[in-house]
């Protein structure tokens, strides 16, 4: 099967330190992959050059849309979302003074046109595009099971409905990868399995594949069809989960060295 | 226990403001008999007065939190209240323009001309609300957009013979296109920097418009703008003013429609989303430079009209109508106003130039109590007068 995304030999370093070092990566259509590591590993900084909030210092990332090849390297990061890749952020970054509903309209910026002159004559268009943008936004909050915050703050929310108004609001971009930074952070039990079906909804119902950081092992192991594991910047390990909890250097790098006697 | 506290607080206060005042209230020397005269009756009246405003200074702080206690629970104030009723706002707004309408007949010319400069500076101070208050990005030159507008008229009519009319839209987009130019080299920056750099552009504005002789005719400036031509009737000086004034009163009423429409616009959106958190408005798709270009093209368009209309009423322009100052006071009709509140910059603008005209009778003390109720107003309302309460999407199914 064709990849829709491909990272190879990504390198990325900050002055005298390598964040990432060389690491390759690929995403079937309506995969679930996740990315592990333990702390500092490198994770997020993955997840910054895929979306064009850093440009890796070498490597290349290819998506394949249409079948075509294009290179997102140097790309900024609301270019790559208009590509159809889609984020959330590891420590919650909502629009704190807008809505729920708001947040997730600001999600269809990228789809929609009206400029300057739209906003001020309001013309027909503008407010055929503005009733769709409203529309659209309740309809993925009643997918994602907001809908009954719709015209709540998104900082009055409780934790885990923030984490997935943050996937409902990438959602509103259109994608076809989502790249989720440690969605289940912070969340009870009770939540986190609210997620993992959430997670298969949206694969299995919209076809979008998912890229997923965690640290929940539990979600990951049940969630995803493909593991890759990266410590110090490097991919120690790659494989199906079943692979993956039996790998030594994995085992390794989580719970550290045996000490021989 | 917190009454003698107080008590204890209020004397070491008045302590302090005797000590501080003693050599210009108490010691007075007399250079004719080479002797110091001790005016110690200044310094009891100096620690009385001050134990007492101490006093009341104190109470008024206790009040305010007090105050602000209470108000969590019905968030609006009075204004913003009166405002949103629909059973207020529309005979308020009909009151409203009834006077503006009748303004100029009732009062002199003296007194329209006031209102003239005063509505110029809603003007402005709106245009910088689009920067400051919807965008967040705090512009300190924004007096240089102003003179853009205003340069633009005098030189096009003076090279070209241009009339009002047609310089209006052209100050607007020249100021526009400076907008742009300002913004973007400081597309990157936030906050105190971007201020700074804002500050310089103003500055370096005003210096070329100050020593490029040949094009701006230096600090001599410009003398004989026409006014504004009404289909080639002539007017009276009378009549002008008061069509001027209308002028004004019509594009203050344009810039609060185009500044509302933009409010709640997929571009108001991304504005308050950009001011949020930038990163997660780019991962959204918002093009930060484009977004960010157009908040600051938008804000000079205004000063560039305000500027075209100053022009015209003042017929004469030199840099020192352009100063730092100018700038200063734009922000602060902002600040005081309330950032992103229409209402709130319409009020602090009036207030802030209507007042030291008003006030001219106390002389000195003009600019003391100018300061003073810049201060108070930013101790008990920090959120200006009218504070802006965003106006969320409200969802009908």
């Amino acid at each position: 099967m064709k990849p829709i995304l491909e990272v190879q030999n990504m390198t990325m370093d900050f002055g005298g330190l390598r964040a990432i070092d060389s690491v390759d990566l690929s995403i079937e259509k309506g995969q679930i992959v996740a990315l592990i590591g333990p702390n500092g590993a490198g994770k997020t900084t993955f997840f910054n050059c895929i979306t064009g909030i850093y440009t890796p210092t070498s490597g290349d990332i290819y998506i394949y849309p249409r079948g075509k090849e294009e290179r997102l390297n140097g790309l900024k990061p609301n270019i790559v979302t208009k590509k159809g890749l889609a984020r959330t952020f590891q420590n919650i970054r909502l629009f704190t003074s807008m809505t729920v509903l708001e947040n997730v309209m600001i999600g269809c910026h990228a789809i929609t046109k009206a400029g300057i002159m739209g906003a001020i004559f309001r013309g027909a268009a503008t407010k055929a595009e503005e009733r769709l943008i409203v529309k659209k936004s309740y309809g993925i909050l009643e997918k994602i099971g907001l809908e009954k915050y719709v015209d709540e703050l998104a900082i009055n929310l409780p934790y885990g409905a923030q984490r997935r108004l943050e996937i409902a609001r990438a959602l509103a971009t259109d994608p076809f990868l989502l790249l989720l930074d440690e969605p289940a952070a912070g969340m009870n039990p009770q939540e986190t399995m609210e997620l993992d079906e959430l997670i298969l909804k949206i694969r299995n119902r919209e076809g979008i594949s998912i890229l997923l950081i965690e640290h929940d092992m539990k979600l990951v192991m049940s969630l995803s069809e493909k593991i890759y594991v990266v410590d110090y910047g490097k991919k120690i390990a790659e494989g199906t989960p079943e692979e993956i909890r039996n790998n030594p250097v994995v085992i390794k790098a989580y719970l550290g060295e045996e000490i021989d006697e | 226990m917190t009454a003698q506290n107080e008590i204890k607080k209020s004397i070491l206060a008045s302590l302090w403001f005797m000590f501080l005042t003693f050599p210009i209230m108490v010691i007075k020397v007399n250079t004719v008999t080479n002797s110091i005269e001790w005016r110690w009756h200044n310094m009891a009246i100096v620690g009385i007065g001050a134990f007492f405003l101490s006093m009341l200074w104190r109470y008024l702080l206790k009040r305010k939190e007090e105050g602000r206690k209470k108000d969590q629970s019905d968030g609006l104030s009075i204004v913003q209240r009166l405002l949103h009723e629909r059973r207020f706002a529309l005979p308020g707004l009909m009151i409203i323009g009834i006077f503006t309408l009748l303004f100029p007949h009732i009062f002199s010319m003296y007194q329209t001309n006031i209102m003239i400069s005063a509505l110029i500076f809603v003007v402005l101070g709106l245009g910088l609300n689009i920067v400051i208050g919807l965008a967040g990005l705090l512009v300190l030159g924004y007096a240089a957009f102003f003179a853009v507008g205003a340069y633009s008229y005098a030189l096009l009519n003076l090279h070209y013979g241009i009339g009002f009319w047609i310089a209006l839209p052209i100050g607007g987009i020249f100021a526009a296109l400076f907008g742009i130019l300002l913004g973007y080299p400081v597309l990157r920056l936030r906050g105190d920097y971007l201020a700074i750099v804002t500050l310089g552009f103003g500055e370096i504005i005003r210096l070329v418009l100050e020593n490029w002789n040949e094009f701006s005719f230096g600090p001599s400036g410009i003398k004989n703008i026409p006014k504004p031509g009404f289909f080639g009737i002539e007017m009276s000086m009378h009549t002008t003013t008061i069509y001027i004034f209308y002028i004004v009163v019509v594009l203050v009423i344009f810039t609060i429609f185009v500044i509302n429409r933009l409010k709640n616009s997929r571009i108001g959106r991304a504005w308050v989303a950009l001011k949020d958190d930038e990163i997660a408005s780019q991962a959204m798709g918002i093009d930060k430079a484009k977004t960010k270009l157009r908040a600051f093209a938008l804000g000079a368009t205004w000063a560039g009209m305000a500027g075209v209309v100053f022009a015209s009423k003042t017929t004469f322009i030199n840099p020192a109508s352009f100063t730092l100052w100018e700038s200063v006071i734009i922000l602060c009709t902002v600040v005081l106003g309330g950032m992103g509140s229409i209402a709130g910059v319409i009020a602090g603008a009036l207030l802030l130039i209507l007042l030291p005209e008003y006030m001219r009778d106390f002389g000195q003390f003009r600019m003391i109590t100018f300061g003073a109720v810049l201060i108070l107003m930013m101790i008990f309302r920090p959120g200006g007068m009218i504070e802006d309460v965003r106006k969320t999407y409200k969802f009908e199914k």
